[in-house]
């Protein structure tokens, strides 16, 4: 496999759930999160195996919140992926030198070929963090810490259900900071119930002053199945209005480009070249693995995910039977036995090019889907977009052999027209468009 | 069947108010009777269309011959028809009742008389029909049967005092209401060898046997091979069986003579050769006039049907024609709309007639319909002589060339208990009800008689008058003719443009406040665009009223998790899915729902 690929690493643990969060994640015990941890390394070798010759460009550690763990057993899991993808190269030598690895070993000494160092981002709460877990994450080789504050106000973060404090936050911060990490996420939430514009002009200031590389400002979604949908499902008197709400989005916009961050996806801001390589992934529909509970993969337009059962998820992958005779293959939806899968036609295995050595555990690798082309283009655009600088329509036309024009023309002319979106070599959302973006990517599913 | 004793027929039906036992009281009959066992009965045998059973209402009348041993020894032949029990089918009602000798009147032991109790009555009255009362649902805690009894006899002025005290439903008394048929309800008259005279009271178009007519034969006698004519029609046909109905089946017979409720078959191809109230006759030895009733079936309310899928307009087409074949009072004819595209204007006997067409095409046929307005018929009297009858409210012509308009108007009867009185009262002067009496039934109950525009009263009158009266208020009413009236067409312009298919006429008084509330409803219905929509009422290119859906100010998900994007697609899809069900007129998608607002403005 030679086309670059990412790494997603799902940690479904955290202390406390927020009221707002419908994540995977749960607060667990020791035990289950070393059980967990297990089968996880289990799960990451077997992947490794299929997948070892691609370049890994990025690898993303999320949650729950990944730094509850105990260092060691992140530490375990940075090994591992290490030691599986050797392509995630001169992991020591932006982390220091103490560890000597297996890919280091490859490597010649001296001048190294030059390789686009991988970004490894990993999401980590005030609170659940020290000193010695940092100097380890740093260590291991971890180059970007995503840091969950969502505001710097009290009772904000009390009704969020936040565990920590902002003095909490600032603590953690400036230890990241001590230990050399110089890409740092700041993650903040807009229009809580009843904040005022003024309380969200504090938090932006205060986080700007700290000069983080990167932002991500998202406006609340009240998630089904939160103790949010309880209180204010039906109840959207008691959350900003509207007109607040976007005011707050301007607002943010504003303050930030003022700063020198530039908005380079509908809600996240970052210094020139800080943009999150992981997040483009998604929106440029680059192929990423997802490993750990419920995470979602698509490779060569292939996509399927992770079972959401922790249950079914360790009993299978603790076991360790990685050579397990029982794996089987992809074949668009259906699922094929390993025997039946061998004997696929020279076609069927051009159209799934390289994985077609991969192979897909029944009930734990679900909802398995080959795209059509159909469905791909609908994805370049509506992924795409989000992206502030939009689609190319050169590229949309290399990738599907046709123009953007013939298939999506009539939407393109309708809303430049009515001024949401911008055409030129590339297509894009105006700032308006942002705001209304939902109505317009939803006349880019085909019929 | 041949040769059986006049004298031990019995031709009857049974009248009631909505909901007073009609249907389950003749269940209880053919159960008696022996014809099913109760283990065959499904509730209601009579009512047999899926959608009659779930509304509890019989809209196609049905008939059934049953056998009946008396306590004097004797057998008797029973000839049941279930009348429709709607104000719709006014007409059908007084065909099917023409061929009775007698009704049963069942009258709900709590509730005493409504206003169908008494439209019915004294329609079966008119008919000559000897009329026996019985009070029903005597079992329930609140029968009050002597208070009815009392009440029949003041009211209706017939006795009452032995009428059987029964509960259908429990089967309570059903042997005391057998034996009154016979004692009760003349035998039929009639010469066996006189020319043939049969009143149609109904017919059924089948895929095999053509139509089926269901007749009364009055005087002579029709069998296989007998040319028959329908006099009123002048189609011309030849017997090919006749028989009597079974409990849902068609047993066939020799002959069917005076006296007699059958059916006839003479390879008939449409309903519309065998209309309700017209006269069999024998083309070679006719009889020498018509039996008296006939009219000719009119449609009351016309409204627009339009598929909501433009691409099913044929499918549309056919089904229409399928239904037609068994109901020629169901009128049809193709209109284009600038907002709907194509579809028709149909004609129906009231709105229960259009809501049963509109729900059988949804579910007989899987339809998904767009309904415009209902309306009536209006007649425009232009300045050069011509009169117009209007169906379609986009079809008015200019003012100028118009003389006046006559709107049709009814005589209603609405019986109410006396604390609603000056509620009813209120509703029928908005609705520009002329008061025509009150008489006092008893103590408590009021009959209230008024003349109403029929376009008053069409959409949403019964509800209003449901809702005004907590449930008490029951309503009759009858075509009495057409009114000169101030009436004007008001248009409706969504993002300045006209949208046909929301036209509507309306008096002139009430122009003003249905295109407030029009705007008001639209501004509901129609989502919010990326730009903002002016919605007005006009009338004559004079803007009334106004209202705006602002443009969406914010619709973005702001976070997108990660690898998982099945859940932006699928808000995305289902944001897609909505726009299938709205119609583009300019730049603006109408939900189809909006197209039938006009007809929830009253919702308050």
């Amino acid at each position: 496999m030679s086309n670059p690929l990412s790494l997603y690493i799902h940690i479904p643990f955290c202390i406390k759930k927020c009221h707002y969060c419908d994540f995977l994640s749960a607060p667990a015990g020791e035990e289950t999160q070393r059980e967990y941890v297990r089968a996880l390394l289990h799960e990451i070798e077997y992947w490794g195996k299929l997948l070892s010759g691609a370049p890994i460009k990025s690898v993303y550690i999320g949650g729950g919140t990944p730094s509850v763990l105990p260092e060691e057993l992140m530490v375990e899991i940075l090994c591992k992926l290490k030691k599986s993808f050797p392509y995630i190269t001169k992991i020591e030598n932006t982390a220091g030198k103490k560890k000597k690895s297996h890919v280091s070993e490859a490597e010649p000494k001296g001048k190294v070929p030059k390789v686009a160092e991988p970004e490894i981002s990993m999401e980590i709460n005030p609170g659940t963090v020290t000193e010695k877990k940092l100097k380890a994450y740093s260590q291991a080789g971890i180059n970007r810490l995503s840091i969950g504050l969502q505001s710097v106000d009290e009772d904000e973060l009390k009704l969020l259900g936040r565990i920590h404090t902002y003095e909490d936050f600032m603590e953690t911060y400036h230890m990241a900071r001590a230990q050399g990490f110089s890409n740092l996420n700041i993650d903040l939430i807009s229009a809580l119930p009843g904040q005022k514009l003024e309380s969200w002009q504090d938090t932006l200031e205060k986080v700007l002053a700290l000069k983080p590389e990167h932002i991500s400002a998202y406006s609340l979604i009240i998630e089904e199945g939160t103790p949010f949908y309880e209180t204010y499902f039906g109840h959207e008197e008691l959350l900003p209005d509207e007109e607040t709400d976007r005011v707050m989005y301007a607002l943010t916009k504003h303050m930030l480009r003022e700063a020198g961050y530039e908005r380079y996806e509908i809600s996240n801001y970052s210094r020139k070249g800080k943009e999150c390589l992981h997040n483009l992934v998604y929106w440029q529909r680059g192929n990423y693995l997802g490993l750990g509970l419920g995470s979602s993969s698509m490779i060569d337009n292939i996509r399927f995910r992770n079972t959401d059962s922790m249950k079914d998820y360790v009993n299978y992958w603790s076991a360790g039977n990685i050579k397990d005779s029982s794996v089987i293959g992809i074949h668009g939806k259906t699922l094929l036995a390993l025997s039946d899968f061998e004997e696929h036609t020279a076609k069927e295995q051009e159209r799934y090019g390289n994985f077609q050595k991969a192979h897909v555990i029944p009930n734990i690798c679900v909802d398995i889907k080959s795209l059509s082309q159909k469905e791909q283009m609908e994805e370049f655009m509506f992924l795409g977009l989000r992206m502030m600088k939009g689609i190319s329509a050169k590229e949309f036309e290399e990738a599907f052999g046709k123009s953007i024009f013939d298939v999506y023309g009539h939407q393109i002319d309708k809303y430049k027209e009515q001024n949401v979106l911008t055409v030129d070599e590339r297509i894009a959302f105006t700032d308006r468009g942002v705001d209304v973006s939902n109505m317009i990517l939803a006349d880019f599913l085909l019929e | 069947m041949a040769g059986i004793d006049q004298s031990k027929i019995r031709n009857f039906c049974i009248v009631a108010h909505i909901d007073h036992g009609k249907s389950t009281l003749a269940d209880r009959i053919i159960e008696k009777t022996g014809l099913l066992t109760s283990r065959e009965m499904q509730a209601q045998v009579l009512d047999n269309m899926e959608l009659e059973r779930e509304r509890g209402i019989t809209i196609k009348a049905q008939t059934v011959r049953i056998v009946y041993k008396a306590k004097d020894g004797e057998e008797y032949v029973f000839n049941l028809i279930d009348t429709p029990g709607h104000v719709d089918f006014n007409y059908e009602v007084s065909r099917s009742l023409a061929a009775c000798d007698g009704a049963i009147l069942v009258v709900d032991a709590a509730q005493g008389i409504e206003a169908q109790t008494l439209a019915n009555v004294y329609l079966a009255l008119d008919h000559d029909l000897d009329v026996f009362p019985v009070i029903n649902k005597i079992d329930l805690p609140s029968a009050e049967p002597e208070r009815v009894k009392e009440e029949i006899e003041d009211v209706i002025g017939i006795e009452a005092h032995d009428a059987p005290l029964i509960s259908a439903k429990n089967g309570i008394g059903i042997e005391e209401v057998l034996e009154q048929i016979v004692a009760k309800i003349p035998a039929p008259e009639g010469d066996p060898n006189a020319p043939l005279q049969a009143l149609i009271f109904d017919s059924l178009y089948d895929s095999y046997k053509g139509v089926i007519i269901f007749c009364r034969i009055k005087e002579g006698t029709v069998k296989k091979g007998t040319p028959i004519l329908m006099m009123a029609t002048g189609a011309k046909a030849e017997v090919v069986e006749v028989g009597y109905f079974g409990a849902g089946q068609f047993l066939e017979c020799e002959e069917l003579s005076a006296g007699m409720v059958g059916y006839i078959t003479a390879s008939i191809k449409n309903v519309k050769d065998t209309a309700v109230g017209d006269t069999v006759t024998n083309a070679m030895e006719p009889c020498k006039e018509p039996l008296p009733g006939y009219k000719k079936v009119q449609s009351m309310v016309y409204c627009g049907m339009y598929p909501a899928d433009g691409a099913k307009y044929p499918d549309l087409r056919d089904a229409l024609e399928k239904l037609q074949l068994n109901d020629a009072s169901l009128n049809y004819e193709p209109e284009t709309s600038i907002a709907l595209g194509f579809g028709f204007r149909c004609g129906f006997l009231g709105l229960l007639h259009l809501e049963i067409i509109q729900e059988r095409l949804e579910r007989e046929y899987n339809l998904d319909l767009v309904t415009t307005a209902p309306g009536v018929i209006y007649k425009v009297h232009k300045s050069n002589g011509e009169v117009i009858e209007l169906t379609n409210p986009s079809n008015l012509p200019d003012p100028s060339e118009i003389e006046y308009m006559e709107e049709p108007i009814v005589s209603a009867e609405i019986m109410v208990t006396s604390e609603f009185i000056g509620a009813i009262m209120e509703l029928c002067q908005e609705r520009r009800g002329v008061y025509l009496g009150m008489e006092y039934m008893e103590e408590k109950r009021a009959l209230l008689r008024y003349e109403l525009p029929l376009n008053e009263i069409i959409y949403d009158f019964f509800d209003a008058l449901k809702s005004r009266s907590r449930g008490y208020a029951s309503f009759d009413y009858e075509l009495k003719g057409y009114e000169q009236s101030e009436l004007v067409k008001l248009d409706m312009l969504i993002n300045k443009e006209e949208v046909d298919a929301l036209s509507f006429i309306v008096h002139k008084d009430s122009a003003y406040d249905r295109g407030r509330r029009m705007c008001e409803k639209l501004k509901e219905e129609i989502p919010r665009h990326l730009f903002e929509i002016p919605i007005q009422a006009a009338v004559g290119g004079k803007v009334i009223a106004r209202e705006t859906v602002k443009a969406m100010r914010k619709d973005v998900l702001a976070k997108c998790y990660g690898g998982d994007i099945t859940r932006k697609k699928k808000l995305l899809e289902k944001q897609k899915e909505g726009k299938k069900r709205m119609r583009q007129v300019g730049n603006v998608e109408i939900p189809q729902q909006a197209f039938m607002s006009v007809l929830k403005l009253d919702d308050k």
